[in-house]
């Protein structure tokens, strides 16, 4: 039998894929949305709407400031309430746009279906992709015209499309592979005609065989050349830097991007979004948010329009348990804790996991004992006993020559480690430091 | 909202495992040697293990709490201590003198360096240094034979056969080395003897039964190697300590005794005598793998136990002691913040 595809290093978290079986649901329109202008990595977008003003879904309400950054679409029909800073999923507060629903779900006429999108030129695909507000959706929200804009120097050969989904809990990919297998390739097409790419190569760990059985077969009806593999279940099997080793042995440079060796990477979900962009004209609007956790008492895949509630979706799914102790943005590798249930679903939210109150205790750490657990689980061949270690030593250049910022922040250390060190925690303040110890030392323009 | 949630960085999943988890795991694994010790060597063995244990409990409770620290005895680092040194001392020790080998590697060997994690060097050996050191005597006279067996391994009456005093007072290594004298300078020998201990050689190498079983001298945890062999493989079966520092330390002194123990010339020597005899099982497999004490990186690790190895024959061979396990992991342990620097892995990415 074939070795089956993977990379050095990683860990095993319990799946809990508890909704892998559970078809996607219309989630009922919320009372209100909150669109944050800002969902992506680059610049926030610029508010288009005031106060009253009323909108359709698919309306832009934010413009693109700059070429890293994206426009914000009305998720829902209504009236604006409020142009204001509210509460963000990524913490702090950050101007967004709230609008009333009004019930009616009327659709912008900017929403036009193209049969003949296949004919536009790469630049018009990338505009319409654009324009549509597209960021990745496997969570860490990249504007996507910007992935699909590699400059000429540095060719892509090889497109990935991620549908790993490593993180325990999560199923919001899984169950998109199965239901809209066609529309995910369609938007595969769409990339291949704008990057001129040869190789496209379909992701997918090897615990989600009816994903995999699908995706073969849509590509073989499809008359596509694509190659469907089968990767080791192993977390993070879905980051970048570790699909592209697995997938074609090649190993994105430090400090460099995955065109640095002619690979791009672009979730399904994201590949999706693509095609309804170029295809049927509409923005990103809504996304698909698997609920779930022990603190969730249906966990559901839901199809949630963009600024929708936290509560609003618990609601939908019977409420949180009695015992529910944290609500994570995310998977509960790299998720992101929430102080509150009133922060809105954004581009990025792959889906919302709550943990018990017993699994949300964090226990006290204690000093490292050299068990090198952590050194066998990183992905990225780092010593985090050591960096962690200089970062407590505030030693922040010796941490940055040990690898400090290639760090991924998957969490495989922390997630290993008996003296509960909180790797990632440590690694990202480290960061911080260096980053700002390097501004600080940089000559001041004038 | 009215409820108080928990917040914190991710991951916000942990893997099951915790510092007195691992430590209680090694405790568990050392049993089936300290019933052997028992059963080998009576209840002083157990006597002493018991000394010992207490005495290291005891000793970081009391260093704790005189510097107003948390107490973490009951993590279990210091049992393991305990256990370890007693394992190290022979079964005709005073009592006494195991509870200050303890002592000292907890206070001397653990806190004074800041405790658990921070100990560059193993404490139960460091207390097994200090001991031998200052009551050499009772640390290396053995004089208690275990149960069915003899004190230098080869069975009762086939040493009435060979009629010398030597074999009936020491151990295997110690022996061998007094045999390797004489036989590696066969004309300054007188011949009776020669012969005779060419006989006792003969007849040490056909037991490597009793070494195995542990029906032989030695200090009281280390003798079987069967028994040490079952811990260790529940150790590796937890993932408590992994296979590269025992497979280069035990390789390392399969190949040097192979090549240079031998009586005949080089490649004459018997790399399975030194495999089961002294204390080579007990040190790759319980001491060296000391998780505080050895390196972290993969190369690193390889390294240390190849360095264990290498010392361990050289004392053997050249050195006065007949044993060398204790020191070349002490000093193996000197080394490993260097093997650490200079065994990084290389970054995923990073130019070759």
């Amino acid at each position: 039998m074939l070795r089956k595809r993977t990379f050095s290093g990683g860990v095993h978290p319990p799946q809990c894929k508890i909704t892998a079986h559970l078809p996607i649901e219309e989630v009922p329109p919320p009372p209100q949305v909150v669109i944050p202008l800002q969902q992506h990595l680059g610049a926030p977008a610029e508010p288009l709407c005031q106060v009253g003003d009323a909108v359709k879904i698919g309306d832009k309400i934010g413009e693109a400031k700059g070429f890293v950054s994206v426009p914000c679409h009305a998720s829902i029909s209504g009236t604006v309430k409020a142009v204001e800073p509210r509460l963000h999923p990524l913490g702090g507060r950050v101007l967004s746009v709230v609008i009333e629903n009004d019930g009616k779900g009327e659709v912008s006429s900017s929403v036009a279906p193209d049969p003949d999108y296949m004919d536009c030129s790469p630049d018009e695909l990338r505009a319409r992709v654009r324009e549509a507000g597209l960021a990745g959706m496997g969570g860490a929200a990249f504007p996507t015209h910007v992935k699909l804009s590699p400059p000429p120097t540095k060719p892509i050969d090889t497109l990935i499309i991620n549908g790993a989904e490593c993180e325990p809990y999560l199923t919001s990919d899984h169950r998109l592979m199965l239901e809209q297998p066609r529309e995910i390739l369609a938007g595969v097409q769409v990339i291949q005609k704008i990057l001129g790419c040869k190789r496209v190569v379909i992701a997918i760990e090897d615990n989600k065989p009816d994903a995999l059985a699908t995706m073969r077969k849509t590509v073989s009806e499809l008359g596509n050349r694509y190659e469907v593999i089968s990767f080791r279940a192993k977390y993070p099997q879905g980051a970048e830097k570790q699909l592209i080793k697995a997938a074609t042995g090649r190993e994105v440079p430090r400090g460099g991007l995955p065109m640095d060796v002619g690979c791009l990477v672009h979730n399904v979900g994201t590949a999706k979004a693509i095609y309804e962009a170029v295809a049927l004209r509409k923005p990103l609007v809504e996304r698909v948010v698997t609920v779930t956790g022990p603190g969730v008492r249906t966990p559901k895949n839901l199809r949630v329009p963009l600024g929708t509630s936290f509560a609003h979706l618990f609601a939908h799914c019977g409420g949180l348990t009695e015992d529910a102790g944290k609500i994570i943005m995310g998977g509960p590798m790299m998720g992101i804790a929430q102080f509150s249930d009133e922060v809105p679903v954004i581009k990025g939210t792959s889906g919302i996991v709550v943990l018990s109150q017993r699994e949300s205790r964090v226990a006290e750490p204690q000093v490292c004992i050299g068990c090198a657990r952590c050194v066998d689980a990183c992905p990225m061949k780092l010593v985090p006993t050591h960096i962690q270690t200089l970062v407590r030593h505030e030693r922040f250049a010796a941490a940055k020559d040990y690898g400090l910022l290639d760090c991924i922040e998957c969490g495989c250390c922390a997630f290993v480690c008996p003296a509960k060190i909180p790797f990632v925690h440590l690694m990202k303040y480290g960061k911080l430091k260096v980053y700002q110890l390097e501004r600080a030392a940089a000559p001041k323009s004038a | 909202m009215e409820k108080e949630r928990f917040l914190s960085a991710s991951p916000h999943l942990s893997d099951a495992e915790s510092i007195p988890k691992i430590m209680y795991g090694v405790v568990l694994s050392l049993l089936p040697a300290a019933v052997g010790a028992v059963y080998f060597f009576g209840l002083k063995a157990l006597w002493i293990m018991l000394v010992a244990s207490a005495a290291a409990m005891a000793s970081e409770a009391a260093v704790q709490a005189i510097m107003r620290k948390k107490i973490t005895v009951a993590d279990g680092s210091a049992l393991v201590t305990g256990i370890l040194l007693a394992f190290n001392v022979p079964a005709s020790v005073p009592l006494w003198l195991p509870a200050i080998g303890a002592v000292f590697g907890t206070v001397v060997g653990k806190h004074a360096f800041g405790g658990l994690g921070y100990n560059p060097m193993n404490p139960a050996l460091l207390g097994r240094a200090f001991m031998l050191a200052s009551w050499p005597t009772s640390m290396t006279v053995f004089t208690v034979a275990p149960r069915g067996g003899s004190l230098c391994g080869i069975d009762p009456a086939t040493i009435s056969a060979l009629q010398i005093d030597a074999v009936t007072q020491a151990t295997p290594l110690k022996l061998l080395k007094v045999a390797r004298g004489v036989l590696a300078h066969p004309s300054a020998a007188d011949p009776t003897s020669y012969a005779s201990y060419a006989k006792a050689m003969g007849a040490l190498y056909d037991s490597y039964g009793n070494l195995f079983w542990g029906r032989v001298g030695g200090c009281i945890g280390e003798t079987s190697a069967f028994l040490l062999l079952v811990g260790a493989l529940f150790l590796l079966y937890k993932r408590y300590i992994g296979w590269k520092i025992p497979v280069s330390y035990l390789g390392t002194v399969a190949l040097l005794s192979w090549a240079f123990a031998g009586t005949d010339g080089l490649f004459s020597g018997k790399p399975l005598f030194h495999l089961l005899s002294g204390g080579v099982m007990l040190g790759a497999f319980y001491m060296a793998t000391d998780m505080v004490t050895s390196p972290v990186t993969f190369r690193g690790r390889l390294l240390f136990g190849a360095g264990c190895g290498v010392i361990t024959m050289v004392i053997r061979l050249i050195g006065g002691y007949p044993e060398g396990v204790c020191y070349s992991i002490l000093l193996m342990n000197l080394t490993v913040p260097l093997l650490d620097r200079h065994t990084r892995p290389r970054i995923l990415g990073e130019k070759k």
